[in-house]
């Protein structure tokens, strides 16, 4: 028997947690076509760097701030060093971030050991009959909706966002037009970074904090990424609502086994079927509905 | 992609190409040793491949480091027989591929007179056709599902019969006859839920529902869900590895309060101190061995306990797995003192011979014995319960034999040379 609120909260927990995991990886690969394979190991540095100020006694809040900073700080070193070479060289980009998450992961064993102690998540549950549901997992959704929106506000409603975006369309021209547009190379790689850091700040206190715990992240970043699509914050929101109420309904009456093959088996599905993504469907709609209002 | 731009398709083809190539690429290159090449007739060498780094290092580097408090205390008491230990022993990376190559490396090159080796069942399955086609005395001291029926391996950890014929019929005792399995869906967990079922038919007791889940997970929400729908009087836990984990994070912070039994959690990975409580309040771990096991050897002053921190200052933990690399190392020494030879087929056979040792895990007075039949160990086990301050305290000890292969299987090794697993399916009717 399906119960109506542990379906919602389920679907709330998984929205949240496919958006979260994809939106730096998004931003970055859908804005500068570099894919970031260390996007794992800047999730755990957000963990990290959350996890260590708690312990270090400062109040949550605070310390995802921190985690987040670390992150930002991490991403503008790479960017700097070794990102800004491979600019239009997306598979050079690839090997290169995989070595630096290679070496991300080893560097945070090394240094910090094979686990840190771990920070509780806070606010209790929410109860409801012989059910009860994580408040936090469930208010990470919120989080997750609001970092949709205030992307799409900077990139769509900032001189910042219409720099940027001139500058991933045409560089040379945006150039040409007074944009400096290395900065604002750096200043998308770091907003990708931040949002990596903000996804492992915010879930350190519902995971076991070790060097590769970035990787369980990674097949729902892919995943959403892939079936997004070319528009990068419809694609993912699409995604993360597609490929969350898939995974909350099938985990729901079959388990979290099924969940997971069912996640995956609808984005082959819309690989094969709809090659534009979802967010391509509506663009097409769109067009299409432009074209007949003519 | 001739302006640049990279498709979405050509995005997934290389994301996966590169998994691939990470899954495969990390064979070759060559690992640490320490001494001489090949083994002189004035020194034994022992092969330890433990994991340091990797996925398994968490629980890996303990049994490292165990392993050579054996060895040194070993040599700074005359060595065996008179003879010094020397050890290879590079870091397998928690990688199957490299463990197969450093097998071979160790026992073809180094001509090792003994092996250590390998944290998971995987690891083991993997290596273990490389040690049969030599004949290589080998010992595998993970706790794990049980079943391997070898001529030249000893599995001397403790079986998922043994870990969870501890706690299960003392939660049963407790709490009720209704359990709930959750387990991690390979072979380790599917064999022990397997162990579940065949232990609540023998205990009275149900098996009122089962979750497998994949190693990769980290959102335990539904989970949860279908645990409070069913509302068992406890619950089994077989969840491995890091991922798992935050299973206990998650279920404290929804509110689920129902006691768990388990034979992975806080023995191997020590939860109860690296999560912040109330995670593991209420959880009842079945042992041979944890840190706080309250045994003369274990605890006193200048006890195993003592001996390893003093060794290890900085180590964070010293876990079941290591204390069974720490006590059969000191068994293999006395197979050799007793056989008089390293030669590999006698030491077999003296091991074959009835040894028994005082390990940490036994109460003063006690030895635990190796079993010459099956090369598994009559543990003495426990049952360790964490409360809500993650305070760990034993409830329940007493000895449980290897009985799959002794009563159920035959395995009889000092009779036959076999090579084989044996799983519960083959011979029970509720692990069908």
């Amino acid at each position: 028997m399906v119960n109506a609120t542990n379906l919602f909260f389920q679907f709330l927990d998984s929205f949240a947690f496919i958006v979260l995991s994809a939106i730096g990886l998004a931003i970055i690969f859908g804005m500068m076509d570099v894919i970031n394979l260390a996007h794992g190991e800047f999730i755990m540095i957000g963990a990290y760097g959350t996890t260590l100020a708690a312990n270090a006694g400062v109040p949550l809040p605070v310390a995802i701030a921190v985690g987040v900073a670390v992150t930002m700080v991490v991403g503008l070193i790479l960017e700097r060093t070794i990102i800004k070479r491979l600019y239009e060289r997306p598979l050079d980009s690839m090997v290169a971030t995989w070595a630096v998450g290679l070496a991300l992961t080893q560097g945070a064993r090394i240094v910090f050991g094979n686990s840190l102690s771990s920070i509780g998540v806070p606010f209790g549950a929410i109860t409801y009959g012989e059910f009860s549901y994580s408040m936090y997992r469930v208010l990470l959704s919120g989080v997750a909706a609001l970092v949709l929106v205030g992307a799409y506000l900077v990139f769509t409603r900032t001189e910042f966002g219409v720099r940027a975006r001139a500058t991933i369309q045409d560089a040379d021209t945006a150039q040409a037009m007074g944009v400096e547009t290395d900065r604002m190379y750096t200043a998308t790689f770091v907003i990708g970074s931040a949002l990596a850091g903000l996804t492992g700040a915010l879930y350190a206190p519902t995971m076991a904090i070790v060097p590769g715990m970035g990787s369980s992240f990674l097949v729902e970043a892919f995943v959403a990424v892939v079936t997004g699509g070319s528009s990068v914050l419809l694609g993912t929101t699409l995604a993360g609502g597609t490929l969350g109420s898939i995974n909350a309904l099938f985990s729901n009456l079959y388990g979290t086994f099924m969940g997971k093959i069912a996640l995956l088996f609808v984005a082959v599905l819309i690989l094969r079927f709809l090659p534009g993504g979802l967010s391509g469907v509506v663009t097409d709609l769109r067009e299409r509905m432009e074209r007949e209002s003519v | 992609m001739t302006d640049g731009r990279l498709g979405r398709r050509e995005f997934l083809g290389s994301s996966a190409l590169v998994a691939g190539t990470a899954l495969a690429g990390c064979a070759g290159g060559s690992g640490g040793t320490t001494g001489g090449s090949a083994s002189s007739s004035d020194t034994i060498k022992i092969g330890v491949l433990e994991d340091r780094s990797g996925n398994f290092a968490l629980v890996g580097t303990p049994k490292y480091n165990a392993s050579m408090l054996a060895i040194e205390e070993i040599n700074a008491n005359g060595g065996i027989d008179g003879k010094q230990i020397e050890t290879f022993a590079p870091d397998p990376q928690s990688d199957n591929q490299r463990y197969k190559e450093l097998t071979r490396r160790a026992i073809e090159q180094e001509q090792v007179d003994v092996l250590w080796a390998g944290y998971s069942s995987a690891t083991r399955e993997t290596i273990r056709p490389t040690i049969d086609r030599h004949d290589q005395l080998y010992f595998y001291t993970t706790q794990y599902e049980g079943g391997v029926c070898d001529h030249n391996t000893f599995a001397v950890g403790p079986t998922a019969r043994q870990q969870l014929g501890m706690v299960l019929p003392y939660l049963v005792d407790e709490f009720g006859p209704r359990i709930y399995t959750i387990a991690a869906d390979y072979n380790f967990g599917q064999l022990s839920a397997d162990w579940v079922r065949v232990l609540a038919d023998e205990n009275d007791a149900e098996v009122i529902g089962e979750e497998f889940i994949p190693l990769s997970e980290t959102s335990f929400g539904s989970t949860i869900n279908r645990i409070q729908e069913a509302d068992p009087d406890f619950v089994m836990s077989m969840l491995v590895g890091a991922n798992h984990t935050s299973f206990y994070e998650q279920k404290a912070s929804s509110g689920l309060d129902v006691p768990i039994g388990t034979s992975t959690a806080m023995a191997q990975g020590y939860e109860h101190r690296r999560l912040d409580p109330p995670a593991m309040a209420n959880i009842y771990a079945g042992v041979n061995y944890m840190e706080e096991i309250p045994t003369e050897r274990n605890t006193s002053n200048g006890g195993f306990v003592d001996r390893y921190f003093e060794m290890f200052p900085d180590a964070p933990y010293l876990n079941e797995e290591a204390q069974t690399n720490y006590f059969s190392i000191y068994m293999y020494k006395q197979a050799v003192e007793q056989a008089g030879t390293t030669n590999q087929e006698e030491v077999k056979a003296a091991l074959e011979s009835g040894i028994s040792y005082p390990a940490p895990e036994a109460p003063e007075g006690s030895e635990i014995k190796l079993d010459p039949e099956t090369h598994h160990v009559h543990h003495h086990m426990w049952a360790m319960r964490a409360d809500g301050d993650h305070n760990v305290e034993a409830v329940d000890d007493r000895v449980i034999e290897e009985q799959f292969l002794s009563n159920t299987v035959d395995c009889d090794l000092t009779q036959e040379d076999e090579e084989t697993q044996y799983t519960p399916q083959d011979y029970f009717e509720e692990a069908g």
